[in-house]
């Protein structure tokens, strides 16, 4: 039998040349096994992920009770708006979701403005200072003052408490530095530097006339990462932020969901809060993810490739 | 303009060419560089001043551990105390517990957090169709995405006894609340949120592998274990090798804010980690230098982990990250 596979293959092989791999690979059955196993292990995975995103997606449209007896399992049970309609009626999720926009935004303006000029001068190979500039940067990505001195540095600044604190202190982190310098270093060709100066161009003239035009990619790269951080970003308002107007829509989630499940817990009794917070738990986690997943898709790509940028040199 | 490259021309000979003239001195070479490259130092100066006043201003800070705090004369005007307050961290009765806390978590979270990307990738490289390929892609990285608040409370709502979907399998027992099922509690969803997006970098090496490799080991009757096996598996070696190395140097950070988020009432004595304890004896005790002689013993240790974990592999590999 066995034999038989490999005289009609070794038959094959002379006949048709080049040689093709796909035509010529005869599956053994154990490597069915290994097929079947790969795909059950594949589709665990994705059911994995996407169940309980899908399972707060049909919590979100049924009525907190059914959600509490277990009855909603794979579709939505009766069905209701009340969770949306709690959430757009409360003042302080609106007023948090306003608060992370206006911060998400400048943030992230100011990290690319810092940033990518920053990168691009230290991808200059005769720019002799780069080394221990980028030496510098590499320590902060192992060394940080801890919690203490940056509060307290923080305090000086005047910052605790302002939105500044949500803006400034993250505008450049090394590693978004090492992503975009690397992009430059290896995307944009260096004799376009050469014709450049050729030209009579100067530093200032060939970054914003020839770099910035040809560096959309890492642009976009470096914006997203930045972006999805500080939309995603609690711990500032945790830490530095006391004024609760200030909070951003992380903030306000925590208080909402957390604090009132855990205390609940141990009070055991069914207070206001808690049933304002089943109502609208489910839909108040859809409202501030969206923005990211509805994104994410069609950005994909530049996170790939940002990923890559910055595995070329860690 | 014109002076600018003429002055260029001159100075370029001068330090290079004859080597009987004296070299110029230190400062008309820095008058030199300045000249060609000061609109460098314009780009790169708005980074460096961020650098230096948020990351090595509170470095500056961190004698503040061997000193009393004193309000009055600025951070580190108070007098110096020397290792005071890292033996009160030693002998505290929580040191213990929270060391065990810290390592436990942070080891389990680094082995899984390393492991499962590597065969995701494998398993995601298998797949022949570029849709399907793409499609499983897209779902694995999507939970990276959010935000560790709304994580926590998925979890809060997963796990609660009796009706959640995960929770109702556990009867009456609380895993959110139970100390001795919170490490995994984290680590599995540390794994089910961040698994896809670090195997991105895995498929990245496996796309790199020469076709050829994969038709000679067919060749020699190699079955799909064995090609995932011997040809897959080292090819990625080298990648697997850095990142580890990259991770020991974390090897005491337990992410602050989902263990933070996830810690309650019962589950506290599991939980109590390094840096959820500095932030509350720091920032919410006011015991600063005591908090930032702590944060300061858990970077050192990481930092040695990091060199330890450099030096083996360097060793055994030949590589590493310096």
């Amino acid at each position: 039998m066995s034999n038989a596979t490999v005289a009609v293959a070794a038959k094959v092989n002379k006949d048709d040349i080049p040689f093709n791999p796909k035509v010529h690979y005869k599956k053994k059955p154990s490597d069915w096994v290994i097929d079947i196993i790969i795909w059950l292990l594949l589709a665990f995975v994705v059911i994995a992920v996407l169940y309980p995103l899908w399972f707060v997606i049909i919590s979100s449209f049924s009525s907190p009770n059914a959600v509490a007896s277990g009855d909603v399992t794979f579709l939505p049970k009766d069905i209701t708006l009340a969770g949306y309609e709690a959430v757009f009626k409360n003042d302080q999720i609106w007023n948090g979701y306003l608060n992370t926009i206006i911060y998400t935004v400048l943030g992230t303006i100011v990290n690319l403005v810092v940033t990518i000029p920053c990168a691009f001068a230290l991808s200059r190979a005769e720019f002799k200072a780069r080394r221990v500039i980028m030496f510098l940067f590499t320590v902060t990505m192992f060394f940080s003052g801890g919690l203490v001195p940056t509060y307290l540095l923080y305090q000086q600044l005047d910052i605790l408490n302002t939105p500044l604190v949500f803006i400034l202190p993250g505008a450049i982190s090394a590693y978004n530095v090492i992503v975009a310098r690397t992009f430059f270093e290896t995307s944009i060709p260096e004799e376009l530097h050469d014709a450049a100066q050729i030209d009579g161009m100067s530093y200032f003239g060939y970054f914003f006339r020839i770099v910035i035009p040809l560096s959309s990619a890492i642009i976009a790269v470096i914006g997203l990462y930045c972006f999805v951080a500080h939309w995603n970003d609690y711990m500032t308002g945790l830490i530095y932020v006391t004024d609760t107007n200030k909070w951003p829509l992380q903030n306000v989630l925590q208080q909402i969901l957390i604090v009132n499940a855990s205390s609940s817990q141990s009070a055991a009794s069914a207070s206001d809060q808690q049933q304002i917070a089943d109502q609208l738990k489910f839909a108040i986690i859809i409202i501030s993810t969206l923005p990211l997943l509805v994104l994410y898709p069609f950005l994909q790509k530049y996170f790939n490739k940002g990923v890559m940028l910055g595995a070329v040199k860690g | 303009m014109a002076t600018h490259m003429q002055s260029a021309s001159v100075a370029v000979p001068g330090g290079s060419v004859s080597s009987n003239r004296p070299k110029p001195g230190f400062m008309s070479r820095l008058a030199y560089h300045l000249q060609r490259y000061w609109q460098l130092w314009i780009l790169v100066a708005p980074g460096l001043i961020f650098m230096f006043l948020f990351a090595y201003v509170p470095m500056w800070g961190i004698q503040l551990a061997f000193r009393e705090f004193e309000p009055s004369k600025g951070l580190t005007g108070g007098d110096w105390v020397g290792f005071k307050y890292f033996i009160q961290f030693f002998q505290s009765p929580l040191f213990g517990q929270i060391m065990w806390n810290t390592v436990r978590i942070s080891l389990w979270t680094l082995v899984m957090g390393f492991i499962f990307p590597i065969i995701l990738a494998l398993l995601i490289n298998q797949i022949g169709s570029k849709k399907v390929k793409g499609f499983v892609q897209t779902v694995t990285y999507m939970p990276h995405f959010i935000s560790v608040v709304v994580i926590v409370s998925m979890l809060n709502i997963f796990l609660s006894p009796g009706s959640g979907i995960i929770g109702r399998f556990f009867g009456d027992t609380s895993l959110m609340g139970n100390s001795g099922a919170i490490t995994a509690v984290y680590w599995i969803s540390e794994v089910w949120q961040h698994c896809g997006w670090n195997c991105i970098i895995y498929l990245a090496a496996l796309s790199g592998v020469d076709t050829s490799l994969y038709e000679a080991a067919k060749m020699d009757g190699a079955s799909r274990l064995q090609l995932i096996r011997y040809v897959d598996l080292p090819a990625i070696m080298p990648t697997c090798t850095i990142l580890l190395i990259m991770q020991m140097g974390s090897v005491l950070n337990v992410g602050f804010d989902k263990i933070y988020l996830m810690q309650n009432t019962l589950n506290q004595t599991a939980t109590e980690v390094i840096s959820t304890y500095t932030y509350k004896i720091g920032i919410l005790g006011g015991q600063f230098e005591y908090s930032t002689a702590i944060g300061l013993f858990n970077t050192v240790i990481n930092f040695l982990f990091l060199m330890i974990a450099n030096g083996i592999s360097k060793k055994v590999n030949d590589a590493s990250i310096f």
